[in-house]
């Protein structure tokens, strides 16, 4: 890891933090309300505040795993050169595409 | 006394531990087990010393699972039910029984740019140096290395990434980013700021841990994490 994406993971990880503690708290909401899954959505759909900030949340959370993953994959396989960062890259895409694929299911009517 | 069961590594890396009776004494080192091994039963035993008194860094090996300055280390405190296990330091090729190829670890020292360079001539005057300014204090926390290759031996990261610089040279390149006159500081920032440098790190602490000198170079790396990202920020470093 050189300082770049130290920077990167690190900022990701502190944004994502209130971010993780606002999820918590709203599933803990939702759950001690015993909303169901329609509730759920009439409060989601349409709603830019939520759309906003789960996207924020999918964006880091994306960066963070991505870095992680490249590390992991270096240490544990010794895996070197322009390929780990390809597979640094498709890590970080496919869980974007799946987070914005979640938010849009619950936001997007 | 009685006897120590001394198993000691012989060979290369496919080599095997072979068990020699030593006797026991007062104030015996494992280093004294060593010499005797080499001078009574086999001479052809290869091992690293010069000082024997924990200045000069040579004779780490690794002593029940866990590198040692072997120079320091009393067989009273180490031996376990009459048995003793003596090996060639970790993560460092063996170029025969207790004696390993230090040039990696060395090689990374130069990698990591942690050698001084002065700005002055002889010429100049010697530069005053305030004991008590934070700069130096960080760097004299952390100056009192040996090259011993202990926490070099006792680290993780080193294990599972060849390229990462280790917690020795990163240790010495802190001291020098702390040193006023240095002038190496942008390339040195550089040298550890990339790939295998100090964000390799995972703070384990294993350096600390077994320091012989008591050192942190989990610290130290910690401030050159701080250092290089500070630097990155301001737009000093790619």
């Amino acid at each position: 890891m050189n300082v770049r994406l130290y920077v990167l993971q690190r900022a990701s990880a502190a944004f994502m933090a209130p971010l993780l503690l606002i999820h918590l708290g709203v599933i803990f909401y939702a759950s001690s309300r015993g909303f169901s899954a329609a509730d759920i959505l009439a409060r989601t759909r349409g709603s830019l505040f939520w759309g906003g900030f789960y996207a924020a949340f999918v964006a880091a959370a994306a960066t963070h795993a991505a870095i992680g993953v490249r590390v992991i994959a270096s240490e544990w396989t010794r895996w070197r050169g322009r390929s780990l960062g390809a597979l640094m890259w498709a890590c970080g895409l496919l869980l974007a595409a799946l987070g914005v694929t979640a938010v849009a299911a619950v936001v997007l009517t | 006394m009685g006897e120590i069961a001394v198993s000691l590594w012989r060979g290369k890396a496919d080599g095997s531990y072979q068990v020699y009776r030593v006797p026991q004494r007062d104030n015996q080192t494992v280093l004294d087990v060593v010499t005797w091994v080499q001078r009574n039963v086999d001479p052809t035993l290869a091992y690293r010393f010069a000082c024997r008194v924990g200045m000069c860094g040579s004779c780490a090996m690794t002593v029940n699972g866990r590198p040692r300055w072997t120079c320091r280390t009393h067989t009273a405190k180490v031996v376990k039910n009459g048995n003793l296990e003596i090996g060639p330091l970790a993560n460092l090729p063996i170029i025969k029984d207790l004696a390993c190829d230090l040039r990696p670890f060395f090689e990374k020292w130069q990698k990591a740019r942690a050698v001084f360079s002065p700005g002055l001539t002889r010429k100049d005057a010697i530069e005053r140096i305030m004991p008590t300014t934070a700069a130096r204090l960080a760097a004299d926390a952390a100056i009192e290395c040996i090259n011993c290759a202990v926490c070099y031996a006792a680290c993780d990261t080193v294990r599972w990434n060849a390229d990462y610089l280790g917690p020795a040279a990163l240790n010495r390149a802190w001291t020098l980013v702390n040193d006023v006159r240095d002038t190496a500081n942008p390339q040195r920032l550089a040298a550890v700021a990339a790939a295998g440098g100090c964000h390799a790190c995972h703070s384990h602490q294993s350096c600390q841990q077994h320091c012989p000198n008591a050192l942190n170079p989990t610290a130290s790396i910690a401030g050159l994490k701080r250092h290089t990202m500070q630097a990155y920020l301001k737009g000093e470093l790619e």
